[in-house]
């Protein structure tokens, strides 16, 4: 790599991005951060209300705030009431918080209603230099906007909803480059969860990362969103894309998106918050996307991924003692047998959806795969859209009838099988193909065992059984 | 929030790296809307298996929990504290912790304190060897202890110096930050007019 002159007074985008928010900085003191906007769904808000409440506090800035239904609603009936009492008890507390302290909502049966982190890009409240904060640890999606994006707690909700900011400490930066030209059939799923098998868990530890290359330009806004989604599942405060030409097309004459002198005046600023040449990352991770191909998780960490071409590693084959023991409790978990190929793998499930994945692109590209083909009879495939219009816009092609007539069920918007919080969940045992963020012991429902896989594997798997590539397909 | 100056419990090893939110708690158990009443969600699933280091009676009242790195990794579920907290635990002790539990606990008043991998090894054997033996985390000196003799542990703890004073103080964030209110008043009436709003005013 070229040396770049090092310049003192350079700065990172998220630098700038954290700059511009500073409402106190003191040392000592972690530095009082404004919040742009602050996202709310049901599951994570019912306590923080309360300690307004308790307190004799109001919301700041209700009109800084949005809340939605989202982790915890049906996906089917769902203009009927919500059919267990402790969901729909946990929905409707929301409504009446929300009522209360005069924040607007999105309710279930509304077209603006769905998944928190797919609805605020939608609308063109998700912007670039903005601070986004939710209590839900995919927040770092609208990173991929240039935006500084993080998912926060319950105690930290209330401490926004109270004061609209957040103290925080500065973190470190890290420059994620991503070299090269992803291949035909491999997608932003793949790209990043390569770099999470590379980096590990930990790895974003402490760090704001910054995705860029050439291989990152090239995408779309929702591949760069599907990225900056899994920021967490290696554990970055956020992950960041800067704004460009895409980013711009992609907002502009969104409801919510400046428009007149307020749209130059934005986008003059979004193009300034790019990262100074000469500014220095703490860390730069460098991957190559010419060498990348459809990649799938073995284990029971987003972490623990080969490629599809690949088969499931032999613990002894770790040198770190831990990784060891991971591997092996995860072979046992999902009971897999070192030496597997990947795509012997058979599946019982296949769930497309969730924040990382259930954006009309997401949709359209399973559907590609689906048309004119059947769902192995093994199989059920559940096709949930990320929002009410991702919903509406996919009926509009028509993807709704290629999914139905291939044997898939279609339904409402939510988060669904991803965490397993409503009734979409695996079996005890039961195997399943996701397009979401988490593999995780048992997060799609009790006992159950998840591979992490794209849209276009996703699909292919529903179509033979087992975990496989359109490539596979004859 | 109680102030907490220092901790002195038996200690549970974990022998687990990698412990994300969604084994400290499932999503299922996120459905109550009250702030207590967590613990019999905590490792819910785990807590099926009756070789679970949480159901091996030596252990039993243990208030501080070892566990291997990378430990509440995942959801942002603020439950999962509560659900430590509710089933007991005042302390936990990892080389690594996920970023949105680790300030989770330090607003929630649970003390998730970063110790060498070393040091949870120590622990580990020690709390193996001896069940009861009474681990102390002093937040004041920064230092944990255990054990006498020769498999006798101490050494530092790191908890960053604002959650540390917060914790020895017992102090409300929210309080503290709204003692800055005119100097949030004064960022408000700079901002651009183009950031967007969620609904008109009034």
């Amino acid at each position: 790599m070229g040396v770049t002159e090092r310049n003192p007074a350079a700065k990172t985008m998220a630098e700038k991005v954290w700059d511009a928010h500073v409402v106190r900085s003191h040392p000592g003191e972690p530095d009082i951060l404004y919040i742009d906007l602050h996202l709310i769904h049901e599951v994570t808000s019912p306590q923080a209300f309360d300690g307004l409440r308790l307190a004799g506090r109001k919301v700041r800035r209700p009109d800084l705030t949005l809340a939605t239904e989202d982790h915890n609603t049906p996906t089917l009936d769902i203009d009927k009431p919500i059919a267990d009492p402790v969901s729909r008890a946990q929905v409707e507390a929301l409504r009446k918080n929300v009522a209360e302290f005069g924040v607007p909502i999105f309710s279930l049966g509304n077209i603006d209603q769905g998944i928190v982190h797919v609805i605020s890009p939608q609308l063109g409240l998700t912007q670039p230099g903005m601070t986004i904060v939710c209590g839900d640890s995919h927040t770092s999606t609208h990173g991929a906007f240039g935006a500084l994006a993080f998912g926060i707690g319950t105690s930290e909700v209330e401490h926004v909803l109270a004061t609209q900011t957040l103290p925080q400490d500065r973190p470190k930066t890290m420059a994620v480059t991503v070299n090269g030209t992803l291949p035909d059939g491999v997608t932003a799923k793949d790209l990043v969860l390569t770099l999470i098998a590379e980096v590990g868990t930990g790895g974003g530890s402490g760090y704001v990362a910054e995705y860029r290359g050439a291989a990152i330009e090239a995408l779309s806004m929702e591949a760069r969103m599907t990225i900056c989604n899994m920021s967490i599942e290696w554990s970055a405060k956020a992950g960041m894309v800067a704004p460009d030409d895409t980013t711009f097309a992609y907002l502009k004459g969104r409801e919510h998106a400046p428009s007149g002198a307020d749209w130059d005046a934005a986008v003059s600023a979004w193009r300034a918050q790019r990262t100074d040449a000469g500014a220095r990352f703490d860390r730069e991770v460098v991957l190559d996307a010419n060498t990348m191909s459809p990649f799938v998780t073995w284990g029971t960490n987003p972490g623990q991924g080969v490629p599809l071409a690949g088969s499931v590693p032999d613990p002894a084959d770790f040198d770190d003692p831990d990784d060891r023991a991971a591997a092996e409790r995860a072979l046992t978990y999902m009971d897999l047998r070192a030496g597997t190929a990947m795509r012997d793998i058979n599946v019982d499930t296949v769930f497309v959806g969730s924040c990382t994945n259930g954006r009309i692109e997401d949709l359209r590209a399973a559907a590609s795969v689906i048309a004119g083909r059947r769902v192995d009879d093994n199989v059920r495939m559940l096709i949930v859209p990320g929002s009410a219009r991702v919903r509406q816009q996919a009926e509009s092609e028509g993807l709704d009838r290629v999914f139905i007539e291939a044997g898939a069920e279609w339904r409402a918007a939510g988060c669904s099988m991803c965490l397993g919080m409503n009734p979409d969940t695996m079996a005890p045992g039961e195997r399943g193909a996701s397009t979401s963020n988490r593999n995780f012991e048992g997060r799609q429902g009790k006992g159950s065992r998840t591979h992490l896989v794209s849209p276009l594997v996703a699909a292919a798997t529903a179509v033979t059984g087992h975990l496989a590539s359109p490539a596979d397909l004859s | 929030m109680e102030a907490l100056t220092s901790h002195t419990g038996r200690g549970l090893p974990l022998r687990r790296s990698n412990v994300d939110t969604d084994q400290i708690i499932p999503a299922v158990y996120l459905k109550r809307i009250t702030r207590t009443g967590f613990e019999d969600g905590l490792f819910a699933a785990w807590r099926n298996d009756p070789d679970f280091i949480l159901n091996n009676p030596a252990y039993a009242g243990a208030s501080v929990l070892v566990a291997g790195p990378d430990f509440g990794t995942g959801s942002s579920r603020e439950h999962a504290v509560w659900a430590l907290q509710d089933g007991g635990f005042a302390v936990v002790l990892s080389s690594r912790f996920g970023p949105i539990f680790k300030v989770n606990s330090g607003k929630a008043g649970l003390l998730a304190a970063t110790v060498d991998q070393q040091v949870v090894e120590a622990l580990w054997a020690l709390l193996e060897a001896e069940p009861t033996v009474a681990i102390t985390v002093d937040l004041q000196a920064r230092t944990v202890s255990a054990g006498t003799g020769e498999s006798a542990v101490s050494a530092p703890i790191d908890v960053d110096d604002y959650t540390r004073y917060r914790l020895l103080n017992g102090l409300d964030d929210i309080a503290i930050t709204l003692q800055h209110t005119d100097e949030i008043d004064s960022y408000e009436a700079t901002r651009p007019s183009y950031k967007p709003v969620t609904q008109s005013a009034g």
